[in-house]
């Protein structure tokens, strides 16, 4: 077991699916002799050649539909975005073809594509590069979406989206590039839809993702200090959703908030909060809160960024508020 | 095809038990036949057809307990097909023509407790009704439960599986040193559904209720000898009067001049005090099944004579338990009497969710120093008890000392 980044987590699941398989390659801008904008692929050039690690224009629809083409033909590509805001100029080729080219032809053709892209704000990159629009791909059907907020889930599902043969978006983050954690060596594939359980408690249902499944915890520790037990539902996976933990957990505790990095209004919070109604409504003892984004594009001064991007404390004062409404507070 | 549904016959009734049916498979039913006479937490009442047809099938037996809600019979009414359910709430509409919407605003308003928590009545047999609740609102949420039940909030239990009966519900307080007592030494006598809800709402109301009591008494020399000679005036009639309806009469005007105390308590909106406008009072009676409260409307309004006849006919009602539902709904203000007994002082507990009950005790002689002299009068105790999240003991004093006028000066009583 070694501690190492995200960043270096995704390094290596990379590095280990192109040494595994020669049908592998990757795919995107400024990843080859610039090594990346994060640094995600340094290296890779020089062991792997410009043939499996390919540079490409600014030309997003282009390399995507490229890579959509060579998917369909056997190949198993992974391109990278370089942030998640720039996935809207392959929008068309993601949601209309990728996600659909099995499903409208017969299953003639399977589509086994990586789409590997950073979302995330606090990075003062202004409103078009610091969102989080996962939620659009999380949306359509023919798509697989996953969320990892740990270095060892990012190696473990990088490494499951590679061997999927349907399209997959690896959605990382940069607040999280530089955290690390305990990843073993010998890391097996995640199986993609299944969420884990991050931290065990009675009181409360914290359902996160990304960014905001590391908020969970951190919040979940501070009211540790007061007696209350949080309990950490990490989704890993949007779509597909693993909505029985979701479900069995709010049975255990009766009450919930979802935290997302995203605004509130339809976001995933929702969809959260309509699969516990659905499937524990008759062991709710409270409303589901929801925390999100503040409902602006995101600001650029660094106090008014950090003011509208959903905290630990925005994630505290809501697990409290919650509390309070079902008087189990101790 | 009709599904006739277990009516919801009362305020607080949850289930009801059927006693009896009048029709069984086979007979024909016509509009205001007696179907079945059902026990309620109140009262036993007879429920009447609404439609015509065959009584096809009967689907809870005599001697069963169900939900309000639940199909208790089928009446094939000639249309076939799948059963139309007729509505509890149209059935408990045309039970109870009496009822005056005036003095009980919490009627209409639906009743808070969160999913959880009504899943877990049911579950339990809890009535939810009269459980003040913690959350927003007054909202019942499940430590209130927890909180009636005694125990902390358990992780097993909101996934265990329905519990099968006889067995111990997870969570409810387990039965402790049962075989202290030997066996045979002890008759159990299963609750039926008036001692239920006795214990249910009494036990609320001493755990839940801030009460406080205040003891004042009365010289009723006078009373008594109105009442005597009231009663030689009436004894070919036989409508006598007693000390009680002299009290009742004496209370209410006592109310209508102190409306503070002609009050309910209301969890809604973070706690509510309902002032009610006209003057309802509850008399405790003790009949065959139990304690019931059937309510004397208007009090304040009747003659003494009419509040005597009226509480002789609720009180042959509640012996034969066929008071309805209106009977002994809507009540302001409770008296509680058992000077009958010999019993000089004792306390009551609130009817919730009024605010105040008045506990009556028997009249004694007293030696009094009047002008001078050493006589004996005859006084009369009574102990008022309040909530005192709604009335003060202010109020509660004001209040008495009207009464203690009221009672020292009997003809007031006859033009009140």
């Amino acid at each position: 077991m070694t501690v190492i980044s995200y960043r270096q987590a995704l390094h290596d699941a990379l590095r280990e699916e192109l040494l595994r398989d020669e049908d592998v390659f990757l795919i995107g801008e400024e990843i080859g002799l610039f090594e990346g904008s994060y640094k995600i692929t340094a290296g890779l050039l020089d062991e792997f050649g410009p043939k499996r690690i390919r540079d490409t224009p600014i030309a997003e629809e282009g390399f995507t539909g490229a890579a959509i083409g060579a998917a369909m033909v056997g190949l198993r590509p992974v391109v990278e975005i370089m942030t998640i805001n720039f996935s809207l100029l392959a929008l068309d080729q993601i949601v209309n073809h990728a996600a659909k080219i099995y499903g409208m032809f017969g299953g003639q053709a399977r589509v086994p594509l990586v789409i590997r892209t950073p979302g995330g704000g606090g990075q003062q990159l202004g409103a078009t590069h610091s969102q989080n629009i996962e939620l659009y791909y999380a949306f359509v059907p023919g798509m697989k979406v996953v969320a990892p907020s740990t270095p060892a889930d990012a190696k473990a599902l990088m490494l499951a989206a590679v061997r999927d043969d349907d399209p997959v978006l690896v959605l990382e983050n940069l607040a999280l590039y530089n955290t690390t954690g305990e990843v073993p060596e010998d890391l097996a594939p995640a199986e993609i839809g299944r969420a884990a359980i991050t931290r065990e408690g009675r009181d409360i249902t914290v359902v996160a993702y990304s960014r905001m499944a590391a908020v969970a915890l951190e919040a979940a520790e501070e009211l540790a200090d007061d007696g209350i037990e949080v309990e950490v539902v990490d989704l890993r996976s949007l779509r597909p959703l693993d909505r029985d933990t979701i479900i069995a957990s709010v049975k255990k505790t009766n009450c919930a908030v979802t935290l997302e990095d995203d605004w509130l209004t339809y976001g995933i919070g929702a969809e959260l909060a309509a699969t516990i109604s659905d499937g524990a409504f008759d062991w709710l003892d409270a409303p589901v809160r929801r925390v999100a984004m503040a409902e602006v594009p995101m600001p650029y001064a660094k106090t008014l960024e950090e003011a509208a991007l959903p905290s630990v404390r925005d994630a505290v004062a809501a697990i409290r508020e919650t509390l309070d409404a079902v008087a189990r507070r101790r | 095809m009709i599904d006739i549904l277990m009516p919801r016959l009362s305020d607080t009734m949850t289930e009801g038990a059927i006693a009896v049916w009048h029709k069984k498979p086979g007979d024909q039913v016509e509009p205001g036949d007696v179907l079945v006479e059902i026990e309620t937490d109140k009262a036993l009442m007879e429920q009447e057809a609404y439609d015509a047809g065959t009584l096809s099938e009967i689907l809870v037996q005599e001697g069963e307990n169900v939900a309000i809600g639940t199909p208790i019979a089928r009446l094939d009414d000639g249309t076939g097909g799948g059963a139309v359910p007729v509505s509890a709430a149209a059935v408990a509409a045309a039970v109870d023509p009496a009822v005056d919407p005036a003095p009980r605003p919490t009627r209409e308003q639906r009743l808070l407790a969160t999913p959880v928590v009504r899943r877990l009545a049911k579950e339990r047999g809890i009535d939810l009704n009269g459980i003040a609740g913690s959350g927003p609102g007054g909202r019942i949420v499940r430590a209130d439960l927890d909180a009636r039940s005694g125990t902390a909030p358990s992780a097993e239990l909101p996934v265990a599986e329905p519990p099968v009966p006889g067995e111990t519900v997870p969570g409810e307080t387990a039965p402790v040193e049962r075989e202290a007592v030997p066996a045979a030494d002890v008759t159990r006598v299963p609750f039926d559904a008036t001692r239920r809800a006795i214990a249910t709402r009494l036990t609320q109301s001493a755990t839940t209720v801030p009460a406080f009591h205040a003891t004042a008494s009365a010289d009723v020399t006078d009373l008594l000898a109105l009442r005597a000679a009231a009663n030689e005036t009436t004894a070919v009639s036989g409508a006598k009067v007693s000390v009680n309806d002299l009290v009742v009469k004496a209370v209410a005007l006592a109310l209508r001049e102190h409306p503070t105390l002609n009050a309910s308590y209301s969890p809604d909106a973070g706690g509510q005090t309902l002032h009610h406008a006209r003057v309802h009072i509850g008399i405790a009676v003790a009949a065959p099944s139990g304690l019931v409260v059937p309510v004397v409307r208007d009090a304040d309004e009747a003659t003494i004579a009419a509040i005597a006849r009226r509480t002789r006919t609720l009180a042959a009602r509640a012996a034969d338990r066929t008071l309805t539902a209106s009977e002994l709904s809507g009540g302001t203000f409770t008296v509680s009497n058992l000077g009958m007994f010999g019993v000089e002082h004792f306390t009551a507990i609130i009817n919730p969710p009024q605010g105040a009950i008045l506990a009556v005790g028997a009249s004694s002689e007293a030696l009094t120093v009047a002008d001078g002299e050493i006589t004996t009068r005859q006084r009369l105790a009574y102990t008022l008890t309040c909530d005192h999240r709604i009335i003060d003991g202010a109020d509660a004093g004001r209040f008495l000392a009207t009464l203690t006028a009221l009672l020292e000066n009997p003809l007031r009583l006859l033009v009140g």
